[in-house]
């Protein structure tokens, strides 16, 4: 299966559900609203010849910048009868930053929210267990934010002209 | 753990009733500093008698901030973090990075790169099946096991060491290729490796494979099936102990797999003794990816075209002003990179590793996530080791090569 192919399927089972979708370095990426993400990712996992049926990786990036949208949830799927993988994008506001978890489907995700939750803060509803996994419990914030520097911002010895970012 | 009259709730809410229970319930620490453990793991387990009931984890303890670390470091500075996941094979760890790099940058390496990083891959797979299953050895009461390959693995070492000055966190290669061709002591020490590697292989492994002793205590400890495997996101030998023949090597041939003819090992039970049984002919279809890879070395360059990337000859860098431009741009993480998004993934000594990268064009990544496969697979580590006895637990968890490094980032 190709990505066209693909990206057929998914327009006929979707319809308007699908926001956008462009391909970037080989893999497909679908843009849908929070709201619809579980019944797609259920949908590509179910339907016989998409049988999107591995989920490899959740995760989330932070986009201060864009308002209403800050927080991006990343899910990989990987369908290993085609031989195909698939990104799905959520974009969910900072204010309620909240999606439906995936643990009815996968129970691998159980963890992989629970990073993502101690990490971006992002509500997965439906979570067994949402609690910190690698941070400790008595943290009060979500450190891969990007308001939170790696590194002490009163610091003057150091000018980040010249060290990466 | 609270109880009433007749009525034993325990801590994953799981209601039991006093009379299947044949001692006294009690609750145990597995770990976080346990010698059977290997690496900081916790497991706080609730047990009736020497039977687990329960197993409640915490992970994190060695946590380091990998992906917050990376999102300040220019991409060949992020290498070194990227030995410090599976420290058992971390030559597939900076290599991985190196082709997501390489990916983003549109950046064809040459065919002779390729296979190198194919031969170190597969001798790296070798060093962190060897670990593994030496350690199922060792927990099963025979340290002999253990020490024996200790002197294999040594060899493999000593070939990091030539080609990149390091022995266990390698930062090995460069994005675009190596940083060295082969050198002559490689080449010797490589040859005598695959002359005299198989023997002493099979020497260790007839010391395991057939004995009674090992396999009554192996076999059908912590089994999990194909179907449940699946759905908890197990890859590599773990996944495959199980039946299904995922491998990365295969679906998706990055680094000129596609040109080695290797076949993927699977189990039936998913059990202690199959993972085992897996990564031993593992290790004997990466000698044969080895000698393939060796034998057929292409003519060429060892590194891929790409000065803005690539470390100048030093000579140059006196001598020549563009060679001393880039080498600046480069010590200093200046090099420009594309926006781009893109995912990679290489067959690890565990699993799927993959490599996340989001480039906004700045000289850090954007973003940068890791799929760490033991991470994903240890979460099913309770539902292994439930209704069995302790020492079952201590097997089930070294069989699995839950690495801490990759298991906290």
């Amino acid at each position: 299966m190709t990505n066209n192919e693909l990206l057929d399927a998914l327009h006929e089972h979707l319809g308007t559900k699908l926001i956008v979708s462009e391909v970037l370095f080989d893999t497909l990426v679908i843009e849908v609203a929070a709201a619809d993400a579980f019944g797609v990712i259920e949908l590509v996992k179910n339907d016989s010849t998409l049988s999107f049926n591995f989920l490899t990786l959740i995760g989330a990036v932070h986009y201060p910048e864009e308002k209403g949208r800050e927080l991006c949830v990343v899910y990989h799927m990987h369908s290993w009868k085609n031989a195909i993988r698939l990104r799905v994008k959520s974009y969910i506001p900072q204010e309620n930053p909240s999606i439906k978890s995936l643990t009815p489907l996968f129970d691998g995700a159980n963890w992989q929210e629970r990073e993502t939750f101690d990490f971006f803060g992002i509500q997965f509803e439906g979570h067994p267990n949402l609690t910190r996994i690698l941070n400790m419990d008595e943290m009060d914030y979500h450190p891969m934010l990007k308001q939170y520097h790696l590194e002490d911002e009163t610091r003057e010895d150091k000018d980040d002209r010249f060290f990466g970012r | 753990m609270e109880q009433t009259d007749n009525l034993i709730k325990l801590s994953n809410g799981q209601v039991l009733s006093k009379e299947t229970i044949d001692g006294d319930i009690a609750t145990i620490n597995f770990g976080p500093t346990h010698p059977a453990t290997h690496g900081i793991f916790q497991n706080i387990l609730t047990v009736d008698g020497e039977k687990i009931l329960t197993s409640v984890q915490t992970v994190g303890y060695i946590h380091r901030a990998f992906e917050k670390l990376a999102e300040r470091r220019p991409y060949n500075q992020i290498t070194p973090i990227t030995d410090r996941l599976n420290y058992c094979s971390s030559p597939i760890n900076n290599l991985g990075w190196h082709m997501t790099v390489e990916k983003l940058l549109h950046v064809e390496v040459p065919k002779r790169v390729q296979y190198m990083r194919v031969i170190i891959m597969e001798l790296a797979r070798i060093a962190d099946h060897l670990i593994c299953d030496s350690i199922i050895g060792v927990d099963t009461g025979a340290l002999t096991s253990f020490f024996y390959p200790f002197s294999e693995r040594e060899k493999i070492y000593e070939l990091y060491e030539e080609m990149c000055g390091a022995r266990l966190t390698t930062n090995i290669g460069r994005i675009g290729g190596f940083d060295k061709d082969f050198t002559p002591v490689f080449h010797q020490k490589l040859k005598e490796f695959l002359k005299t590697f198989p023997k002493a292989f099979e020497e260790w492994n007839g010391m395991l494979e057939r004995n009674r002793i090992f396999m009554d205590r192996t076999r059908g400890a912590g089994p999990i099936s194909a179907e449940r495997a699946l759905a908890y996101g197990f890859t590599g030998p773990n996944l495959r102990a199980a039946g299904v023949d995922y491998d990365v090597r295969v679906m998706h041939p990055y680094s000129s797999y596609e040109d080695f003819d290797f076949t993927i090992p699977v189990g039936v039970n998913g059990d202690t003794y199959d993972r085992f049984m897996v990564r031993q002919e593992e290790i004997r279809q990466s000698l044969r990816i080895i000698n393939q890879a060796y034998n057929n070395l292409p003519e060429g360059t060892f590194h891929a075209d790409i000065p803005e990337f690539f470390l100048p000859e030093k000579a140059d860098v006196y001598n020549n002003m563009e060679a001393l431009i880039y080498h600046f741009k480069i010590v200093m993480g200046e090099s420009e990179v594309p926006v781009g998004e893109v995912y990679h993934s290489v067959e690890g000594g565990n699993g799927e590793l993959g490599y996340y990268l989001i480039s906004d064009g700045g000289r850090a990544p954007y973003r940068l996530q890791f799929r760490r496969p033991c991470f994903i697979y240890y979460q099913a580590y309770p539902e292994m080791i439930s209704g069995a006895n302790i020492s079952d637990a201590v097997i089930t968890l070294s069989s699995i090569n839950v690495i801490a490094g990759e298991l906290d980032a």
